[in-house]
């Protein structure tokens, strides 16, 4: 029965897809789309830029990387059509579009698992646990040395790297792991550009840093990925345990916001349909895990709708998963 | 006729007269505009950082050790950054100096023509070469070449960016410090040869001293240089504001952390956009009174002979 | 007594003769401890060169120069980034080179040397020492924010043109200060006006040092990177400009863009992005270096 249902709609959807396809590539826009955001998303909006580019050349894409909580501000400016979002929108930001009557879509486009990596020379880490986690990354933590976390490692220092406070990760982060967003230890080499922080984890033996699963699955060879115990034994992540939900809690689904007058346009129009038509192959392509097909069904539809605002006004991160 | 040829010269005149005085306003609004630039700049430096001031104590900035300003608790020290901008300044001057200051010795005092041909137009190629090239050969090159000499070395470290904005500067230091000592007039060097003096004896001991004031200015040239490079830091330092005193770690600039909170894409107002401009307000005043020093120094201790 | 003189003497002549020696091989120590240290100067500038070379060279070709960026090392290339570069120099060019050689003619031909154009000299030499990134800021704050802007090709220009402007200033002023007075003279006896000396006869006069002072002005706009990062961000940028309030990238930020991903390919890029640009500024300075050759030779 559930079987005969998804089939179904993974059939209206492709139609669908293909249709919507089809009518873009029809018609040569032209017009500007401008993306920024979160750097854990840049990687699907780039690759979407970039094959819309040999679909509507004419249309003038950019993505920029400033930051979840930095693109939201830009967002709520008027600055950017859409904003790549590792996070949903805080209740701030919410009551700011509220109080400006901006109108958003919030659509899901993949699955990340938060990954926490070190270097590739280091023997002593087989896992972490939550609260493991808890004790480095937390506001006013005294863990120096390795051997701070758990006696039996080496008593060397640990240096740690991770995204800078206006990245999504990092809320979701702090959330998840330390019970707040933003509550975080603040002498780590922090960075928006996740790049920086795989360069710095790549040739620092002490290093320890986190970012999303795109970023490792890139650099596989260079870095080596730490399996975290949630509660149920330690589970590293993959497509398979990020797609189930056991690589917990740090699996979350991330977005792109989409302002609803930016829909007025074509342009932006097409695109975010393409968005949506091609984040299954490109987010499993950057490395990320596709959400069910129905959920990008919903999507198109609420596009085509216009249903604007959010569909969780989620307190915790936790929430998340159980949501959708 | 000639009644006619004189009016017609007049209004000639007059014509000429207007047109001479709009042309001159012309062209003095042009130079207004570097004076408009300087006040600019001032003004908007000076007016996001007193809204800065307005939420951080001038003496907890200036003196504070701890540089969070973005986390919570937070803390606005600029010690930190001040201490790595010193920390690569100080690096590459170590290293600058001494090569721009032989360079400089070897092309006025030692150089034949056909060599002064040859390491000049190199020294200017140097001097052109973009910060960001600087940066790329930081993190390619020296890093790795770095890591074979000390295996304890960080990725992005201080070192790296020091010796690469040594060899940013150097040309400076020598071209500018071969004027100074090709300014010294030739008499000085003659009498000293002919009163026995070795090629040594007259270089460091005739030469360099005459020339002092403008060899000076060039290290302050150069070190005023060094403070305000951005690229190379940003690539190879690093982006942790600390006090260690080792080269080996990663570090912070002034100038790397205007352009890493938020590569650049800061939005308006907030306090992390004046944190930039605060920075920045410092980075000019630091920059500004070393140039003038430099060219106080040029003005003040130039020898001046009678040849 | 005799004999004591002359043994102190002959024993002091001695002594002189050796320690000459000793001077002299200290000299001969000396300059080539000097010459050493010039070479290590110009080695470093080759091993330099080289390393950019050996890892970008493989990466040259027609599809480099003319692809947009890409995610995947081998379709990737600088289109957007080489026409970008073009489109900023131009408009800078149009914007400063009037301006600053207006300022120089002023400053030179018209201005009384009083305490006013002393102050516009001194406020100019301290502008040529402001790090370009404070150029940046006040780019962000004035004409991305202030005149609303954006993050377009005009914002660039405009701040770009702020930063070379002290330099163009200073290069034609010391090209105009060549021209003889004579020349000046000359063309008041005749009854010329300031503005007709200046524009008939000065300008064609120091024409070849003005233009250099230019090209050189512009070769070190077209290496900035810092100004235009705060400027317009790091933003994938794949399509080229097409109007003055287009968004836009430039070689440097591009070879930055690079530069910071891990993998390898993209250093390799970087390296090609790299090759490219210093290819562009070789042939602006071997022209400027041209242009005042064939001026002394006249």
């Amino acid at each position: 029965m559930k079987l005969k249902t998804l089939a179904k709609s993974i059939v209206l959807s492709s139609v669908f897809a293909l249709t919507f396809s089809n009518s873009a590539m029809a018609e040569k826009l032209r017009g500007t789309v401008a993306l920024d955001g979160s750097s854990t998303v840049f990687p699907i909006s780039e690759a979407v830029a970039e094959e819309f580019g040999s679909v509507q050349p004419r249309v003038r894409v950019t993505v920029g990387v400033s930051g979840t909580g930095g693109g939201f501000k830009k967002f709520l400016a008027g600055e950017i059509d859409i904003n790549d979002a590792s996070r949903p929108i805080k209740a701030k930001e919410l009551e700011m579009a509220a109080s400006q009557s901006i109108g958003f879509l919030e659509i899901p486009v993949a699955y990340d698992g938060l990954s926490v990596v070190v270097n590739k020379n280091n023997t002593w880490v087989d896992h972490l646990t939550v609260s493991e986690l808890n004790k480095i990354w937390q506001r006013g933590s005294t863990v120096k040395n390795w051997s701070d976390v758990r006696p039996s490692w080496p008593n060397t220092p640990i240096r740690l790297y991770g995204p800078g406070t206006d990245s999504g990760t990092f809320d979701y982060f702090t959330e998840t792991i330390n019970g707040k967003s933003g509550a975080s230890r603040p002498d780590y080499t922090a960075s928006e550009d996740d790049n920086a922080l795989v360069q710095g984890i790549r040739g620092d033996k002490a290093a320890m840093g986190y970012f999303g699963f795109a970023y490792y699955e890139a650099n596989k060879d260079t870095l080596k990925i730490v399996p975290i115990d949630g509660g149920k034994g330690p589970i590293a992540p993959t497509m398979t345990t990020i797609n189930n939900g056991s690589y917990a809690p740090l699996s979350r689904p991330v977005f792109i916001y989409i302002r609803e007058k930016a829909l007025d346009r074509p342009e932006v129009k097409a695109f975010a349909e393409f968005y949506i038509n091609n984040a299954p192959t490109l987010s499993a392509e950057v490395g990320y895990i596709p959400l069910p097909a129905y959920v990008y069904e919903n999507a198109l539809n609420r596009i085509k709708n216009r249903e604007v605002g959010t569909a969780y006004y989620a307190k915790t991160a936790a929430d998340l998963l159980v949501a959708k | 006729m000639s009644k006619e040829l004189e009016q017609v010269s007049i209004l000639g005149g007059q014509k000429l007269y207007w047109g001479e005085f709009l042309i001159k306003s012309l062209l003095a609004g042009c130079a207004l505009i570097s004076i408009i630039t300087t006040v600019v700049i001032i003004t908007i430096l000076a007016k996001e950082s007193f809204s800065f001031f307005d939420h951080v104590p001038f003496t907890d900035f200036i003196l504070g050790t701890s540089w969070i300003p973005l986390f919570e608790p937070s803390s606005y020290g600029v010690l930190p950054l001040l201490w790595g901008t010193l920390t690569i300044t100080f690096g590459a001057a170590l290293i600058a100096i001494p090569i721009g200051l032989a360079t400089a010795i070897f092309l006025s005092e030692y150089a034949s023509p056909k060599m002064r041909s040859i390491v000049k137009p190199l020294l200017e190629l140097l001097a052109g070469i973009p910060t960001v090239v600087y940066g790329y050969f930081a993190l390619t090159f020296v890093t790795p070449v770095l890591k074979t000499i000390f295996p304890e070395i960080q990725v992005f470290n201080a070192l790296s960016g020091s010796i690469v904005v040594g060899i940013m500067v150097l040309p400076m230091i020598a071209t500018l410090s071969d004027n100074a000592l090709r300014a010294v007039p030739d008499s000085l060097r003659q009498s000293a040869y002919a009163l026995g003096a070795t090629s040594y004896e007259v270089s460091t001991k005739i030469v360099v001293p005459a020339g002092l004031s403008g060899v000076i200015a060039s290290f302050l040239l150069a070190i005023s240089r060094a403070i305000g490079e951005t690229m190379a830091v940003t690539l190879a330092a690093g982006a942790t504001p600390n006090m260690s005193l080792t080269f080996l770690e990663s570090i912070q600039t002034m100038t790397a952390y205007i352009v890493q909170v938020s590569m650049g894409d800061t939005p308006a107002g907030g306090i992390a956009y004046q944190t930039l401009f605060a920075v920045a307000a410092l980075l000019f005043v630091i920059t500004l009174i070393l140039n003038i020093i430099s060219q106080w120094v040029l003005k003040r201790y130039q020898e001046t002979y009678d040849a | 007594m005799n004999t004591a003189t002359e043994t102190n003497s002959s024993e002091a002549a001695n002594k002189h003769l050796v320690r000459l020696e000793a001077r002299h091989r200290k000299a001969r120590l000396f300059s080539l401890f000097c010459a050493t240290v010039t070479w290590m100067g110009a080695t470093l500038l080759f091993v330099l060169l080289y390393q950019v070379c050996v890892q970008g060279y493989q990466w040259l070709d027609l599809q480099f120069l003319t692809s947009f960026p890409s995610r995947f090392p081998y379709k990737a290339g600088i289109k957007s980034a080489l026409v970008g570069t073009l489109w900023l120099i131009s408009m800078v060019a149009f914007i400063s080179i009037p301006i600053g050689v207006a300022t120089a003619l002023y400053l030179e031909e018209f201005a009384k040397k009083g305490l006013i154009s002393r102050v516009i000299e001194l406020n100019i030499a301290n502008l040529a020492g402001v790090p370009s990134i404070v150029y940046g800021i006040i780019g962000l704050a004035i004409f991305v924010r202030g005149m609303g802007l954006e993050r377009s090709l005009l914002s660039g220009a405009l701040t770009m043109s702020l930063l070379i402007l002290p330099v163009i200033i200073i290069a034609s002023r010391e090209a105009i200060k060549t021209v003889p007075m004579s020349t000046r003279h000359a063309a008041f006896a005749l009854g010329a006006t300031r503005w007709q000396t200046a524009w008939a006869h000065v300008l064609p006069a120091s024409f070849s040092g003005i233009l250099t002072g230019v090209i050189l002005a512009l070769s070190r706009a077209i290496g900035e990177t810092a100004p235009l990062i705060m400027i317009g961000g790091l933003t994938y940028v794949a399509f080229l400009p097409e109007g003055p309030m287009d968004a836009f990238t430039v070689l440097p930020i591009q070879i930055f863009n690079w530069v910071s991903r891990p993998q390898q390919e993209f250093h390799e890029l970087a390296a090609g992005a790299i090759i490219v640009l210093l290819g562009v500024l070789l042939l602006m300075n071997a022209t400027a270096i041209y242009i005042r050759y064939k001026a002394e030779k006249k």
